[in-house]
């Protein structure tokens, strides 16, 4: 009689999508870095959407009257030598970098992790090939190689995403490639071989899935690299082309009155670095979390 | 006076010790109400599965409990001083140097950039203010205590250097430099092989009567334990269930749990003929969700109303024997029987192995090679000699249908190249793989799906089998899909049904890996390894990461599904008592090549190959009364890039005849019904080999 007695298993069924979107935000809220990271991230997400309502102004629009202002109730943030409000042209300029910068991460990432996958699931001659060609790259000065790539193709936005994606793709493909190499020896792709599953979707199902955590992390500072370089590509006069009210040229701009109108110089400063501290704090919250959680 | 002093004081006493750890759900209790003592020159063995609280106590004795950890209760008295509420300087000053900890994974306790010689003096020049070349001169005399090997030469080494065993070596030796009072071990021999883990149990053994200091041993290995300990302790979830003396606990076992335990390891030499194993139902409770009666409660056999609602104090029940049981006289008075819900009924299994099979697999002479470059300048461009690293070497054997292969052998002997070169998962060097009539000789990316799909594999490491982004559902169905082995609309249903198979419900289809224990993993490993009905099915090491109970029960889920499909497998083990107990057919293999070959029964017994006699001489029993024959392996096993000529064994075998040896492969000697011995030694000689185990 006593034999009939079962000990029931506790665990409940799959999990809700509440419960998997709570697991997944959960290590962001445990950690007050990546928490002031992410608001400032989020503020800058936010100023962008509403740009138009937050301003009445259009950021190309030049008021002779009122150039090179400090802040001021018509302009809150100032404006700059052709008169524009500062605080149109900054919120203007979220917009574009918000879509820049992960933009050209996402192309990076595509190419990166792709390479990566290959050179690490191959081995032997793929992974020589591929991985010489990736060190050249990444033995030029990032800098350089932004100057030779748009010199050769010309200041656009597009070229931009194609300059950072070219920059930022060997380091993704190392840290994907060391990934792989070590998901690789796991039991459960050699169960996958034992299924005749083809190449392409042990990488991409098997192994990629769970090399995504440092993946994650890692683009998150890319993200904040990407709008580092936007920045430092519009102050060189790489970026996109004068009216487009670009952080970077915006400082570039100011930069001949910074005596006269500092602010001008300061606002697009400050943007573009406390978009990337957030970014990276963010970055850095998440990874110690999860990695506690490992 | 001074002696019978020291007899009646014990080195620890700890009484009504409880641990808790703070976590983020709270505290959870891990160790609760432990009480037990150690005098001098005896071994207290603790044993238990894992996650019962072995190793949070002997972190509490050495207060290395972390930050979230802490004593809450209960008193720990060395030497007859509290150890409990002091300062940690005070605790240093009272401890001094009495007391040693040996862990489970030497190389965490050794420096890996300092000199073997410098970290051994180091202590005794800290400790003793001894000179440089004092220490010297007594860390060699230690280091030939231990019986290491050419010591002189070990002082000068790096610990990399050193073999797993000499390293283990190395820190009880550090552990015993300071001649502890106390000395606790921490699984010191799991990492080790079994020949291996012989010596070093023999050396603790030793040292104790010589130093006269006081062990606490903590494994999961009953035959461990009952070779080392005078006295044992089972722990069960933070609780101590039974303590007796070591024979009492392994003859007169009065706890369920111990009984239960002892059912669920295969004794040496039997078969599943003759005997089955019972594994113990359910499984520990986690330490945030205790029964509110007797924590074994919910997994016991006996269990009665009472046993729910009282939680029962550790009583004496016996001169010396404790236990921690309400109805433990009465039950050991009851006839036990097997509960028939946890026993396959495997005679049809046997029955058809009783029928003369023709082999379904067939190996010839296959060898799997490693290319190795050396590390010279010539190699770097590409002029260099390459190296091989000889994982299986001239392998040839025979699996008839329906059968079992045990492959037994230390760890670097080849049995894992060995299955992943069958399957196709390493490609071959040289020989012929057959099976059923074809060709496999190809690695598994050229093999027809039709074939990969009747070789199938589980795996040893259950948290690396399952790809832990996918529900079970998902990785059980895959091969369904791939092979079509049942319409896509049924996928659902048959893998319910493969689910029911390895004794998991439906509700587990769409759980995540993480969401299950070690046992859980392994069986739908298992599930998906018979998911495409193969022929033939590989287990690599499948129960060697899990606990015995859990263990008991994956071999005999793996019996009833081999009686069920008619599979035929290779059963690859370093246990020789589970290898015994499952295969058919058995090969011991040593350095890529086969020893000894041929039925299970006929392995166990004269005539031996002197490296299964000397095996099956460092297997521990877990039967205190067992004779074993002393047979210990010299040396280290050679290395797999350079293996010695002639017979590969010649290095370290107890029964070296001569020069012969040393120069001619051995011969392959048939001992007749397909037993044969692959040795120098003639089969009268061998025949006329006292057995290595006897057990009254």
């Amino acid at each position: 009689m006593a034999v009939s007695k079962r000990v029931m298993p506790r665990i409940s069924a799959r999990p809700s999508l509440w419960q998997r979107l709570r697991d997944a935000i959960a290590p962001v809220l445990a950690s007050k870095v990546a928490l002031v990271g992410l608001a400032l991230v989020v503020f800058w997400i936010l100023v962008a959407i509403f740009a138009p309502v937050l301003t009445p102004y259009s950021p190309l629009e030049q008021d002779a009257e009122a150039m090179n202002l400090g802040p001021s109730a018509g302009h809150p943030l100032g404006s700059d030598h052709l008169g524009r409000d500062l605080w149109a042209r900054l919120i203007y300029g979220s917009r574009l970098i918000l879509v820049l910068a992960p933009l050209s991460v996402l192309c990076s990432l595509a190419v990166g992790t792709t390479l990566g996958l290959l050179a690490g699931y191959f081995g032997g001659l793929m992974d020589e090939v591929v991985m010489r060609i990736l060190d050249a790259l990444m033995a030029f000065p990032a800098i350089l190689l932004y100057l030779i790539i748009i010199a050769a193709v010309g200041a656009s936005a597009t070229n931009v995403v194609i300059a950072i994606t070219i920059a930022g793709a060997p380091g993704i493909a190392r840290l994907v490639r060391s990934l792989t190499m070590d998901i690789r020896t796991r039991d459960y792709i050699d169960a996958a071989q034992l299924r005749g599953e083809n190449p392409f979707y042990i990488m991409w199902v098997e192994i990629l899935p769970n090399a995504r955590g440092p993946i994650i992390v890692d683009a998150m500072l890319r993200v904040g690299y990407a709008v580092f370089s936007i920045g430092t590509l519009g102050f060189l006069g790489l970026g996109l082309p004068p009216p487009t009210p670009d952080w970077g040229s915006m400082v570039c701009a100011g930069r001949r009155y910074i005596w006269a109108n500092p602010w001008a110089v300061l606002w697009p400063s400050l943007a573009i670095s406390s978009l990337v501290i957030g970014l990276n704090l963010f970055a850095d919250g998440l990874r110690e979390e999860t990695m506690r959680y490992q | 006076m001074t002696t019978n002093h020291r007899i009646q004081t014990p080195i620890l006493k700890v009484e009504n010790l409880a641990i808790s750890y703070e976590t983020r759900k709270g505290d959870v209790q891990a160790v609760r109400n432990v009480s037990f003592e150690i005098n001098r020159g005896e071994a207290h063995g603790i044993v238990g599965e894992s996650g019962c609280g072995k190793s949070t106590i002997a972190f509490g004795i050495v207060n290395f409990l972390g930050r979230n950890g802490k004593i809450v209760d209960g008193s720990i008295l060395f030497q007859g001083q509290e150890l409990r509420g002091r300062s940690e300087e005070e605790l240093r000053r009272l401890r001094g140097d009495q007391v040693a900890m040996v862990y489970q994974d030497p190389m965490q306790a050794l420096n890996p950039s300092l000199r073997i010689g410098d970290q051994l003096s180091e202590v005794l020049i800290v400790h003793r203010n001894l000179s440089k070349e004092a220490a010297h001169e007594k860390c060699i005399d230690m280091l030939k205590r231990v019986y290491m090997p050419d010591p002189e030469a070990v002082m000068l080494r790096y610990p990399h250097q050193l073999s797993g065993g000499q390293q283990q070596r190395v820190v009880i030796a550090m552990a015993l430099l300071n001649n502890p009072a106390l000395l606790i071990m921490d699984e010191p021999t799991t990492a080790l092989d079994v020949t291996v883990e012989a010596a070093v149990l023999d050396l603790i053994d030793e040292l104790r009567r010589e130093f006269d200091t006081a062990i606490m041993y903590i494994t999961h290995n009953l035959g461990v334990i009952a070779r080392v300990s005078d006295r044992v302790g089972v722990m069960y979830a933070g609780e101590m269930v039974e303590q007796a003396p070591v024979e009492e606990v392994f003859l007169n076992s009065m706890h369920p749990y111990t009984q239960g335990l002892m059912r669920c390891v295969p004794k040496l030499g039997l078969s599943k003929e003759s005997s089955y194993l019972c594994p113990i139902r359910g499984r520990v409770p986690s330490p945030a969700e205790l029964p509110p009666g007797c924590i074994f409660e919910p997994r016991c056999d006996y269990a009665r109303p009472r046993c729910r609602q009282t939680h029962p104090e550790l009583r004496q029940a016996a001169p010396g024997h404790f236990i921690r049981c309400l109805f433990a006289e009465e039950i050991a008075a009851q006839e036990w029987q097997p509960p028939e819900d946890l026993i396959p009924d495997l005679t049809a299994l046997m029955a058809r192995k009783a029928e003369a099979a023709e082999p379904i697999l067939h190996l010839q002479n296959v060898r799997t090679y490693y290319e190795q470059e050396s590390r010279s300048v010539a190699s770097l461009i590409g002029l260099g000699k390459k190296c091989y690293v000889k994982a299986v070497d001239d392998v040839s054997i025979e699996v008839p249908k329906g059968c079992t292969l045990g492959v037994v052998g230390e760890s670097g002997c080849g049995k894992s190249t060995l299955a992943k070169t069958i399957v196709g998962l390493e490609p071959l060097t040289g020989g012929e793989v057959e099976f059923l009539g074809f060709d496999i000789s190809v690695p598994v990316k050229k093999r027809d799906i039709k074939l990969i799909k009747e070789l199938q594999m589980v795996f040893q490491n259950p948290d690396s089998t399952m790809n832990p982004s996918f529900t079970v559902g998902h990785q059980i169905g895959r091969p369904l899909r791939c092979f079509k082995t049942v319409p896509r609309n049924q996928v659902r249903d048959e893998v319910i049904r493969l689910l029911e198979a390895v004794k998991l419900s439906a509700v587990y289809y769409d759980r995540l890996p993480r969401q299950l224990s070690g046992g859980e993993k392994q069986r739908v490993g298992i599930a998906r390894a018979f998911a495409a009905r193969p022929d033939l099915v590989l287990c690599d090491e499948p129960v060697s990461s899990l606990d015995v109970s859990v263990q008991a029960a994956v071999l005999n889920l793996l019996l009833e599904i081999q009686q069920q499909y008619g599979t035929t497998m290779l059963f690859i083990a370093h246990d020789l008592s589970v290898v015994r107990f499952f295969s058919d057919y058995i090969a011991v293999m040593y350095l890529g090549r086969i020893c000894e070959v041929g039925p299970a029964e006929a392995i166990y017994a004269p005539p031996y190959h002197p490296y299964t006699e000397s095996l099956l001489s460092a297997v521990p029993i877990p039967d205190p009364t067992a004779e074993q024959k002393r047979i210990r392996l010299s040396g280290t096993v050679p290395s797999a890039l350079n293996p010695p000529s002639g017979c590969r064994f010649h290095t370290r075998c107890p029964r070296k005849i001569g020069e012969i040896c040393e120069t001619e492969e051995p011969p392959c000697r048939d001992a007749g019904d397909e037993h044969r011995i692959y040795c120098h030694i003639p089969l009268e000689e061998l025949r006329k080999l006292e057995p290595v185990v006897t057990v009254r």
